[in-house]
């Protein structure tokens, strides 16, 4: 093979450099070149979306299941812009993506030309980088930087601006060689003098518990492993938040469930009531810490992150350790063997004591009903029906979410996709797509809400077109559920502009696309329905017809710390539970 | 459970009193275009406070260029503007010199004093002691040059505002650290 081609050649030679094998994309007048060498090639499956928020969607839920970079290919303008939720959602989650954008040609960049826009000043801001490539001597080395930089470090999104005179100028390619970048180089390993207090520390703890995030999903499957095997070898007790749920599995002797605002009634009294605190790629966002002045107040914190830029960020901790999780995971295990360590095993059985003392209020329970399907009760079915597959779940954005991570238990990383850091509403569907074309066989589910499904609902052309049996299960409760509940405790019940009004049919909706309508409202009938979405081979609509004003409980009112919690049949507390200061926060 | 005594690290930027400091930074970054687009929009995004900035290229071979950036917060949001300095891609170091606490510091200032007769008089003899440079004269006005700390300038300019000051221009903090060593 030459080294001599077109930029637009170089484009699609990198790809395939880089290990890519399938990238999403909208074509348009700005990457027609791009896509003309995609048409005369057969190595890398383009898959063509229907909106190019659905294509870095359907990226993200590509790299998040299958530890691959996420690729996709939009056009100048409206594509480019388009992408940025998607990007901004990368970025809020470290996931690794590299976006492709057509741009004007390079004489016209700055006159307002036809879909123009600036592309790298509006994606300054939701990237980790970009760049704008003006010159072919440049593309392939920027282009193999791109990979470089969304897939080390601290992940995220990264866009390269190609103008499409630059596509069509004749260049000689140069091959993924020296992956050094000049002035971006990660430090994996953690510090051995802090590795030595780390561990110390741990062995002198009394109430200790492990609080782990998405850093450990992203820093690969070793990461998890050995998060298993330090969790089992300290009995510590371990909980995780919503990006980090299946680096221990919930079956886990350890597990305490998730922690945070929806998070279990014992998850949050021991991070509160802990007195050592081992932080693995989290971030102590608001949703975790609640009222930051009183979160865990008589513990010592150690923060393990690849990103020095996280430690005392929110939350000023006693020993910071920068470093891929996998790595420091692997340097305390063997300082803790190597030191012969062994956990203060009496105070850690009175901490245990304490912390089952917690479970036995039982926060993720509800009032079951013959009458109508609770939405938990929906998820509970779809875990039992699904747990022995090969699945993944994906989801939208709202109470639907938060049941699908109480109540659906994750046994390995890579399995769940969902927007944590943004919250974008319209994240489910296409991420499933993604996730679909990394595991063609595997159950894909979005677990979503009839609000958010409309978001991005086009997708579900994209799923036909492709044959891609995902399934999409709503938890139709007819209300923007958690706006619904928010308006019902701060805002004195006055729904505004939360009810899900002049709805489609689903099933009707899943006809006219190809798909496999169903129907449920019938509690008894449930489990027969689920099984027919299993079976039949094709894309499937699920309309799960649930309880319209049920509240996702446990919670922590905003505003609030962790041993605040409101529980299960305690709803009307929550009116009162939160103050005027509390009503400012989202 | 007893009651934990006093807490190891209780925290919150937000809460209590603020401590206010004012740190300089050198940034030594690769001359690219809309790098400093990316320094100052991580200030902007962030709301970080940018006292002076002062940027221009330093070492033409090498494509590097050094932004010295004097700016004010709590201890911690210093840091924290640190590191998220360093994550940007193309800055190769970032360097508190106020941490340092061994940095030269200076700031070219242009001073236009308009006035006749005894102002013109007194406005040369504070020149003079704070060693400022005529650099354009006419019969009704000066225009000075002045170059040093902040505070100096600072105080020369206050100094000059009775007597008839029209305008200032000022470079913004060029810094350094002292010693034989890279900053
Ligand atoms: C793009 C976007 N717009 C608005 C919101 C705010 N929001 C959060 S949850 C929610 C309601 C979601 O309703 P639905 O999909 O029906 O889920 P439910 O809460 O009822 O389970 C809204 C509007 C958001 N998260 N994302
Ligand atoms: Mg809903």
């Amino acid at each position: 093979m030459t080294n001599l081609m077109t930029g637009a050649e170089m484009v699609v030679r990198a790809l395939r450099d880089q290990g890519v094998e399938t990238i999403f994309g909208y074509p348009g007048g700005a990457v027609l070149p791009i896509y003309d060498a995609l048409f005369h090639q057969k190595h890398i499956k383009h898959v063509l979306v229907r909106h190019e928020q659905g294509a870095a969607h359907a990226a993200e839920g590509f790299a998040r299941s299958s530890g691959k970079a996420g690729v996709l290919l939009v056009t100048s303008g409206p594509g480019a812009t388009n992408a940025v939720t998607g990007l901004t959602d990368a970025l809020m989650d470290s996931i690794p993506v590299v976006c492709i954008t057509g741009q004007v040609p390079t004489h016209l960049i700055g006159s307002d030309a036809f879909q123009e826009c600036d592309t790298v000043g509006i994606t300054r801001h939701c990237t980790k980088h970009n760049y704008l490539v003006r010159q072919i001597e440049d593309l392939s080395r920027v282009l193999h930087e791109a990979f470089y930089v969304a897939q080390n470090g601290r992940p995220g999104p990264v866009v390269v601006d190609i103008p499409k005179d630059v596509q069509f100028a004749i260049g000689t390619y140069t091959g993924p060689r020296n992956i050094e970048h000049k002035t971006y180089r990660p430090k994996l390993d953690g510090d051995p003098d802090r590795i030595e207090k780390a561990v110390l520390l741990m062995a002198a703890a009394r109430r200790p518990i492990f609080y782990t995030g998405g850093g450990i999903i992203n820093s690969g499957p070793e990461a998890s492993r050995l998060l298993r095997e330090f969790a089992t070898l300290t009995g510590f007790p371990l909980t995780s938040t919503l990006m980090g749920l299946g680096a221990y599995p919930a079956s886990g002797k350890n597990w305490l469930g998730m922690l945070g605002m929806h998070g279990t009634y014992e998850a949050n009294n021991a991070m509160h009531g802990c007195d050592l605190m081992i932080a693995i790629g989290a971030r102590f966002d608001d949703r975790i810490t609640g009222r930051l002045d009183a979160f865990s107040p008589g513990s010592k914190k150690i923060h393990i992150d690849i990103d020095p830029s996280s430690i005392n960020k929110n939350v000023k901790v006693d020993l910071g350790i920068v470093g891929d999780c996998a790595h420091v995971l692997r340097q305390l295990l063997d300082a803790w063997r190597s030191r012969q360590l062994a956990p203060d095993k009496m105070a850690l059985a009175k901490w245990w004591a304490q912390i089952d003392k917690w479970r036995t209020r039982r926060s993720l329970a509800f009032k079951g009903s013959d009458e109508v399907i609770k939405p938990q009760y929906a998820v509970q079915r779809l875990y039992e029906l699904t747990k022995a597959r090969d699945t993944y779940i994906t989801t939208e954005v709202g109470q639907h979410q938060m049941w699908a991570a109480q109540h659906y238990h994750f046994e390995a990383p890579n399995r769940w996709m969902t927007s944590g850091g943004l919250g974008t509403m319209g994240y489910g569907l296409p991420a499933a797509i993604g996730v679909q074309m990394a595991h063609p066989d595997a159950l894909v589910i979005d677990i979503a809400g009839e609000a958010s499904i409309l978001m991005n609902i086009q997708e579900l052309s994209t799923a036909a077109q492709y044959r891609l049996p995902v399934k999409i299960f709503i938890l139709n409760n007819e209300y923007m559920g958690m706006v619904r509940q928010w308006q019902e405790l701060l805002h004195d019940s006055r729904y505004s502009h939360s009810y899900s009004e002049a709805l489609p049919d689903f099933v009707k909706l899943a006809d006219a696309y190809g798909a496999h309508g169903i129907r449920c409202s019938d509690p008894a009938k449930l489990d027969d329905a689920i099984m027919e979405m299993l079976e039949v081979p094709k894309t499937v609509i699920f309309d799960c017809v649930v309880d319209k004003t049920e509240n996702c409980l446990p919670m922590i009112p905003s505003g609030k710390a962790h041993n605040e919690m409101i529980l299960p049949g305690h709803d009307a507390e929550i009116e009162t539970a939160i103050d005027a200061a509390g009503k400012m926060l989202v | 459970m007893n009651a934990p005594a006093a807490p190891l690290s209780p925290y919150s930027s937000a809460l209590g009193k603020p401590n206010i400091e004012v740190h300089t930074l050198s940034v030594l970054v690769d001359n690219e275009p809309g790098v400093l687009a990316r320094v100052v929009g991580l200030f902007s995004g962030r709301g970080y406070n940018i006292e002076s900035l002062t940027v221009a290229e330093v070492a033409h071979a090498e494509h590097l260029s050094r932004i010295t950036i004097v700016t004010s917060g709590t201890p911690e949001a210093i840091e924290q503007i640190g590191h998220q300095l360093e994550r940007l891609v193309p800055i190769h170091k970032v360097t508190d010199l106020t941490l340092r606490g061994n940095a030269v510091e200076r700031e070219l200032a242009m001073i236009k004093v308009a006035g006749t007769g005894q102002d013109r008089d007194e406005a040369l003899r504070l020149a003079d002691a704070f060693r400022a440079r005529v650099i354009d004269a006419s019969i009704e006005s000066f225009v000075f040059e002045l170059t040093g700390a902040v505070g100096k300038i600072d105080q020369f300019i206050e100094l000059m505002r009775p007597i008839g000051l029209v305008e200032v221009s000022r470079t913004g903090v060029a810094a350094m650290s002292r010693g034989p060593s890279q900053t």
